[in-house]
């Protein structure tokens, strides 16, 4: 999960709206985002789609976008929760970043070339990039940014891939040259983090400046003025590089409570939402909603797990994990928790990554082939109890997951319930985040959670699944294991060939399916509203957020005047 | 006098020292530190960064240590940085106090003005209707959880019939309004959020004013000024009234810590940045600094004005400076 993030609130997390937008500038940040139209879209969004530019664009208006939290930095590098790098994303450009296709195209640098085999890449720039002050972007201030990242004294949690870096060298203004130790295909990808002036910071702590309420950067939309806990406010930047947006000004609403995030958009003092399934489903079908506001679905690009503990001598059986996810019906838990707007999942990739397996099947809803499997493995009722027992030890564990999210609190009640059907006696813990990651997750005191992973665009999932990556903190805390996997995935990252990488990663795919280290759940829907007002939205495989830059408003609908 | 108020203010000093401790203990030994939150969701995140943040913030020290350091800053009214932001705990906390302030003080000036009436009226008219639907409507109050009531109200007044803004504090392009029009733009916007405020409180109140005003009415001095044949006006709002107002005092002096600690319910529904939502944001952030800004100065409060009260019933009741 390089690049992925434990997902804390997912369903909340589509709530905090822009994160699609932001992903598209900013490919790195980690976090959830959106995807497809999905191909199983019952409310026939395609229809809903308007022809992009049915009239003619005009500038002005204004979006409201909101977050139920508060940004902390806007020095993009130290930017790790979802509201500082949403709008870090509009600020700032990195030299990459991903098309609505999630291809790789070139944001600030016009392109590359991969050399070596793989071992260097060398970017052009842009010539015709300036600041918001003014100042000319250069090669200085992609190695500025570079020495900050690997600098041990910045505490950014971005360092890892740029560590594989040898050297970086700057041939002239508007060429940089950069030299990986080994090949590690992943690294082109990381170079869509956030560049940042030279001649602004060069003199400035990071920690302590004031850059991080102030920023300068290059992208669309420039930095105005931030209330703290309130709003932050975006003016557009008439001479980006690429066009002027036209929807002149960007409101961010911090708004802590998602009820009242959702009563502001009625009163359209919101423009842009992501929605619950419930009110996707059931509070959102007035005709004052559907008049005024249109909403898209596409599956995150993130999915919901039940992780194992494999230290735990039960669940080392592939027997009883197999089991366990065949007495779960997870099209039930679509259903109860999501309202349908999900997909199983069927294992570390989502149906949209190039990485995916179509050939992996998820296990079916079948209690007796649990049953069959459990005996197998030794757990019968032999007394009788309506419990499986081993060596007169009942089948018990606990589940665990974070307080705040009822999806998963109701995931977890839906799963107690079918094992109580075939003898498994399930009992359930909600922890405060903290004391859920530090306490339970890092040090591996727990015997199941449930979780999910918000997931980079490149398949890359060495963090995840290594089996180096079992430290106290690192994200293989299951404490998986697998020699083959282990290969795959350093293979993974060691070319940047498509074609192979795709056979390496659809195989982890299959492997991850059949050893099941993970009773994998569901890939929940994206369900974001926008006002109608808005023309120009295109729904892409990588969400809508990629052309906003392109969104407009007609001059006699626009809301907002300057 | 002059020596008791010393006396009080100098034993203020150990109790606040003792309050500090042990919320700093509290607040360090709860799990997690801040530095987790803000690095150990990130698997890039290096060792060294971790030990640098912990350099910067002092976290890398005993923990008596950090509590003598943090205890010499505070004496200079220096309550340290934000952990999230790296900002001063104290300009974080001086830019939230204003709205809480405001509307705290709105909301006791709107109890006072509703709850004093009701209170004296149920009292002289003992058992009547009045009293027992007040009463009744005083329960239903009491009961009622805030924010759902604040739900209904936006839900209600917000988008059904579009009179109020649902929440926040200022309308989005509140920069270009006029003075007077930010001054409406901002009492609409405070309308609900005051009234919320005030139910529970108001509820309390008036319980309160009349029972205080059933007794006064029970004190000899009343019966004397009836006696005397004093108009029954006079008799209340001159003789049993004043007694009555007394615990006011008391309460008042209680209110002052309530100042400034938002609520962080009505805070979060009513989208209002105010006290409560920074120090339980802080909470959940593990940002120690400012939770003890917090803390601290509630503390403080709190006992500053338990002393004002005493104080202010030595000058305006005669019984007690006699004694």
């Amino acid at each position: 999960m390089r690049r992925a993030l434990l997902e804390r609130f997912p369903l909340r997390k589509a709530l905090l709206k822009n994160r699609d937008i932001l992903k598209i500038k900013r490919p790195l940040v980690f976090l959830a985002v959106f995807l497809f139209l999905a191909p199983l879209d019952p409310m026939g969004l395609t229809g809903l789609v308007s022809p992009a530019y049915a009239e003619e664009a005009s500038f002005g208006d204004m979006l409201v976008s909101s977050s139920i939290g508060d940004a902390r930095t806007l020095v993009p590098i130290l930017a790790s929760d979802s509201a500082s790098g949403d709008i870090c994303g509009l600020i700032f450009n990195g030299l990459v970043k991903y098309d609505k296709n999630i291809n790789l195209i070139g944001d600030l640098a016009s392109g590359w070339e991969i050399k070596d085999g793989g071992l260097t890449i060398i970017f052009y720039l842009r010539k015709d990039v300036k600041w918001h002050d003014g100042a000319p972007f250069t090669a200085k201030d992609v190695k500025f940014t570079y020495e900050r990242l690997i600098d041990p004294q910045v505490p950014t949690p971005y360092s890892g891939d740029f560590k594989k870096v040898e050297s970086l060298k700057v041939i002239d203004d508007t060429t940089i040259k950069v030299t990986y130790r080994e090949i590690f295909s992943p690294g082109l990808a990381s170079w869509g983090m956030p560049i940042m002036p030279e001649h602004i910071l060069k003199n400035e702590d990071l920690l302590t400046t004031d850059f991080s309420r102030n920023p300068v950067g290059t992208g669309p939309y420039k930095f105005v003025r931030w209330r703290s806990g309130e709003r932050i406010d975006l003016i557009s930047n008439h001479d980006y590089f690429e066009q002027r947006p036209y929807i002149d000004r960007y409101i961010y609403r911090i708004i802590p409570d998602p009820t009242t995030m959702f009563l502001e958009l009625q009163t359209e003092g919101v423009d842009y939402m992501g929605l619950t399934p419930l009110q996707y489903k059931r509070q959102t079908d007035t005709p004052f909603f559907k008049e005024r506001f249109r909403k898209f679905r596409y599956p995150a690009f993130g999915y919901t797990y039940m992780a194992f503990n494999l230290k735990d001598e039960r669940f080392r059986d592939k027997r009883v994990r197999r089991a366990i996810n065949y007495a779960v019906d997870k099209e039930e838990i679509i259903e109860g928790v999501l309202f349908g707007l999900g997909r199983v999942c069927t294992g570390p990739f989502v149906p949209e990554s190039w990485a995916y397996n179509e050939d992996v099947k998820p296990l079916r809803y079948n209690p007796d082939r649990a049953r069959k499997l459990l005996k197998e493995a030794g757990w019968e009722d032999t007394d009788n109890d309506g419990w499986l027992d081993k060596n007169g030890e009942v089948f018990e564990f606990t589940i665990i997951t974070n307080q705040g999210n009822d999806t998963r609190k109701h995931t977890a009640e839906i799963m107690q319930r079918r094992l109580r059907e075939i003898g498994i006696k399930v009992n359930i813990r909600i922890l405060e985040w903290a004391v859920f990651l530090n306490e339970f997750v890092n040090k591996r005191r727990f015997e199941a959670l449930i979780l999910g992973w918000g997931l980079s665009r490149d398949p890359d999932c060495y963090d995840i699944w290594h089996s180096s990556k079992t430290k106290e903190g690192e994200f293989n805390f299951v404490g998986y294991s697998n020699p083959e996997v282990d290969r795959l995935l350093e293979e993974g990252r060691g070319t940047f060939d498509i074609i192979k990488r795709k056979a390496i990663y659809r195989e982890i795919h299959q492997i991850l399916y059949d050893e099941q280290p993970y009773l994998f759940l569901y890939v929940a829907d994206a369900l974001p509203a926008v006002h109608r007002r808005f023309r120009g939205i295109e729904v892409a495989p990588i969400g809508i957020g990629h052309n906003f830059i392109n969104w407009h408003v007609p001059k006699r609908e626009q809301r907002y005047r300057q | 006098m002059i020596t008791y108020i010393i006396k009080r203010i100098l034993n203020i000093i150990p109790v606040l020292l003792g309050i500090t401790i042990i919320s700093f203990a509290v607040v360090h030994l709860a799990p997690g530190r801040p530095t987790d939150m803000m690095l150990e969701l990130n698997p890039k995140a290096s060792q060294e960064a971790q030990a640098r943040l912990e350099e910067i913030f002092g976290l890398d020290k005993p923990l008596h240590t950090q509590y003598i350091n943090w205890l010499k800053n505070i004496l200079f009214m220096d309550f340290g940085i934000s952990f999230v932001d790296r900002r001063p705990v104290i300009n974080k906390i001086l830019e939230r106090m204003p709205i809480t302030i405001l509307i705290n003080l709105l909301a006791i000036l709107t109890i006072f003005i509703f709850s004093i009436p009701i209170g004296i009226k149920s009292a002289v008219n003992r058992g009547s209707f009045f009293d027992k639907s007040t009463t009744v409507l005083v329960f239903i109050g009491f009961a009622t959880p805030s924010f759902w009531l604040a739900l209904i109200l936006m839900s209600f007044f917000g988008v059904r019939l579009g009179w109020l803004p649902v929440s926040g504090m200022a309308s989005l392009d509140f920069e270009n309004f006029s003075h007077l029009g930010k001054f409406i733009d901002l009492s609409r916007h405070l309308i609900l959020p005051v009234l919320v405020a005030s139910i529970g409180g108001l509820a309390g109140f008036s319980r309160y004013m009349r029972q205080s005003m059933l007794g006064a009415m029970h004190q000899d001095y009343v019966r004397t000024a009836r006696a005397k044949g004093l108009p029954e006006r006079e008799v209340i709002y001159r003789h049993a009234l004043r007694n009555a107002l007394l615990p006011i005092v008391t309460i008042m002096g209680l209110s002052i810590p309530g100042l400034i600690s938002g609520s962080v319910i009505l805070e979060s529904v009513f989208n209002i940045p105010g006290m409560g939502r920074l120090i339980v944001e802080s909470v959940f952030t593990r940002d120690y600094n400012t939770i003890m800004a917090g803390l601290v100065i509630g503390a403080f409060l709190t006992l500053a004005g338990n002393l004002l009260a005493d104080i202010a019933y030595f000058y305006i009741d005669p019984r007690i400076k006699t004694e």
